[in-house]
């Protein structure tokens, strides 16, 4: 039974993963850049959550909605103050303002909402499930998280397939040049972008801290890091991948901290990450790229 | 060709009068007494950043590889360099032998480390390579947080998770590495550092060197002409991790208690941003980057304002001067690759692409 409930814990952390890995891998595909802050938009979207129903007065509901859109604004002010004027920069120079963004978050947050961690209570209060005389029990938390995940996976799908934005963003990650020929307006492209991601992000936090209860302005850092890492098991650039990678990667680490060692769980994660990138570089579903001269 | 020789010595020559010249300021300010206690207290620590920084410069500047994590091997080197001098307290009774002991077994804990992570590691590629440095630091420094060891008569012990141990207790897990004193001094890293000069200078003006840069400018070229991509990636590697293992025994050395958490990811950050300021490939920009950034937030303590939020300054001012300076430096750079490669085609192109977002003065920074 314990095999069982590890299992669904690890999907319902992986699930959490795959949400913020989509935004990780969608940036990624589009404007070919790795924004180190998205995990501190993460804890940004847990604060306004926590502060919006315990403070302002909110419906947990509405608190979602409200992290959401100061978390999809957040996401397009950092594109366009910090980000855009480097678009035809190196790689290494984007990174470093990228890391300067996630560092600003970081310290903004401990000068507006103080080092103290934050009790956040979470916003799903339906009860648990209990099954098998009480062995196994699947907390509220865990299902909405996974149902929460297959939707935006669905929805995301649809979106990128079925129109005209979604064509677009598939247009400029596969080509910008010829995409801006084409008509399509990449700047306005990758600004949608961010602010999907963004948005997904402030779930994802809400999610996170909805199941694991600490809110302080680092929260956000280590399960940026992993869903990084998650969306590059599966394939950066790849909506899919981000989803497998991610969900994958939380299984690992809770078996890994279950069975192996708690203080080495993050070191099994990072070891299985090696082994596959070293196996398959290019992720689980990532696409080979040839080499040109 | 001859005048760039000159001008390369020249260079090198200005570098190592640079920090001489501090030392003997430092050293003449110390003895006049003119040094606060919090601004002696800097010295070993900008020592051991200048240290780390010029060596993570020789991967990402020189090799071209991003690595984030070298703070990996700063805490191999930290770990046991501590658990040397540790070892040899009794044995070897002058401090300075004793630290300089520490120091070359952390160097070679660390160079073994550096080729155990680079012989996978340098397999990858620009993103995926950084992630995976990443990663191998994280995976260190988990490893390191659950090693116990003592020592007694028998020898050294050690275990993991916690084992019970016979005899005294060296390093005890999350606990880290009690140290029974300081034995770093800003003499001591001076040498570190002039030692860390010579030995990346020399490198980099080698043939070794030159096949580096030759790899990091046209990987593709390069190797068709006959280097050896591997060979050469892991060297700059090997090399930057024994510099980073040193640089982590002195600083181990420097402070009462080594944890692992002392070496997370944000220090391996820290140190790229020190390198990215003084300019990548630019040895002496990273060692007055490194030497200014770290004592900068120890001076600007005596500021009551400047003391809480220092770290929110630095992450404005980190942002800032890289909006700032990108497009000159792209244009700086796009200039030397074109002196070096004139035939190349796509440099014009470039250049024209670099001139549109800013065009602000850039290099405010030193």
């Amino acid at each position: 039974m314990s095999f069982l409930s590890n299992l669904i814990n690890g999907i319902s952390l992986g699930s959490i993963y795959a949400i913020i890995a989509l935004g990780y891998t969608m940036v990624y595909g589009i404007a070919k850049m790795l924004n180190f802050a998205h995990g501190d938009v993460i804890m940004v979207g847990a604060y306004i959550s926590f502060y919006a129903t315990q403070h302002w007065g909110l419906t947990p509901l509405l608190s979602v909605v409200v992290a959401m859109a100061v978390c999809t604004v957040l996401g397009i002010v950092i594109e366009k103050l910090a980000y855009k004027p480097l678009r035809s920069a190196t790689s290494l120079a984007v990174l470093i303002t990228a890391i300067g963004v996630s560092y600003l978050l970081q310290n903004l947050a401990l000068l507006i909402w103080g080092s103290n961690p934050k009790n956040f209570v979470s916003i799903v209060q339906l009860g648990k499930i209990s099954l098998f005389n009480g062995e196994l029990i699947i907390s509220d938390v865990a299902i909405v998280t996974v149902l929460c995940c297959i939707v935006i996976m669905v929805a995301l799908t649809w979106f990128t397939s079925k129109t005209k934005m979604g064509r677009a963003m598939r247009a400029v990650s596969e080509d910008k040049g010829a995409a801006q020929l084409m008509g399509v307006n990449v700047n306005q492209t990758i600004s949608v972008t961010f602010a999907i991601g963004s948005a997904l992000a402030a779930v994802a936090g809400i999610l996170l801290c909805s199941s694991s209860p600490v809110l302080m302005p680092t929260t956000g850092s280590m399960p940026g890091i992993k869903a990084f890492t998650a969306a590059v098991f599966g394939g950066i650039g790849s909506l899919p991948g981000a989803m497998l990678g991610g969900i994958l990667l939380g299984v690992i680490e809770i078996f890994g901290k279950s069975y192996i060692s708690t203080d080495l769980g993050d070191a099994i994660v990072f070891a299985i990450l090696i082994i596959i990138l070293l196996v398959k570089p290019t992720g689980l579903l990532g696409k080979k790229v040839n080499e040109k001269v | 060709m001859k005048r760039k020789i000159s001008k390369t010595f020249l260079n090198n020559a200005f570098t190592y009068l640079l920090v001489i010249v501090a030392f003997v300021v430092i050293m003449t300010m110390q003895n006049a007494g003119k040094l606060t206690f919090s601004f002696k207290n800097q010295l070993v620590p900008a020592c051991v950043f200048i240290v780390m920084a010029v060596s993570l410069n020789l991967v990402v500047g020189i090799s071209g590889e991003l690595s984030l994590g070298h703070a990996g091997f700063m805490c191999v080197g930290a770990f046991s360099g501590s658990i040397t001098i540790a070892v040899l307290n009794g044995v070897v009774t002058d401090p300075t032998l004793r630290l300089v002991i520490g120091l070359i077994v952390g160097a070679a804990f660390a160079a073994l480390t550096g080729v155990i992570v680079g012989v996978p590691v340098l397999r990858l590629r620009g993103d995926y390579l950084a992630i995976v440095t990443l990663a191998f630091g994280e995976i260190i420094r988990n490893i390191l947080n659950c090693l116990y060891v003592s020592l007694d008569e028998a020898g050294l012990h050690f275990g993991f998770n916690n084992p019970a141990l016979p005899g005294k207790m060296i390093v005890n897990g999350p606990m880290g590495v009690k140290n029974d004193a300081k034995l770093a001094t800003f003499v001591m890293g001076f040498a570190l550092v002039l030692f860390t000069l010579i030995v990346v200078l020399n490198l980099i003006n080698s043939r070794s060197g030159r096949a580096m840069m030759a790899l990091r400018d046209n990987r593709i070229a390069a190797e068709s002409v006959g280097i050896s991509a591997t060979k050469y990636k892991l060297m700059a590697f090997v090399v930057s991790a024994a510099l980073a293992g040193m640089a982590g025994a002195l600083y181990g050395a420097n402070i009462g208690t080594v944890t692992s958490k002392e070496f997370i990811f944000d220090k391996s950050i820290l140190v790229l941003v020190y390198v990215v300021f003084g300019g990548i490939g630019n040895i002496w920009g990273s060692i007055i980057s490194a030497a200014l950034l770290t004592t900068l937030p120890e001076l600007l303590r005596s500021f009551p304002e400047f003391k809480e939020n220092r770290m929110l300054i630095f992450a404005i001012v980190l942002i800032l001067v890289m909006l700032i300076t990108n497009s000159s430096m792209v244009k700086g750079w796009i200039a030397r690759i074109k002196a070096l490669f004139s035939k190349k085609e796509e440099a014009p192109k470039e250049a024209a692409a670099a001139e549109e977002p800013e065009t602000e003065e850039g290099g405010t920074e030193e």
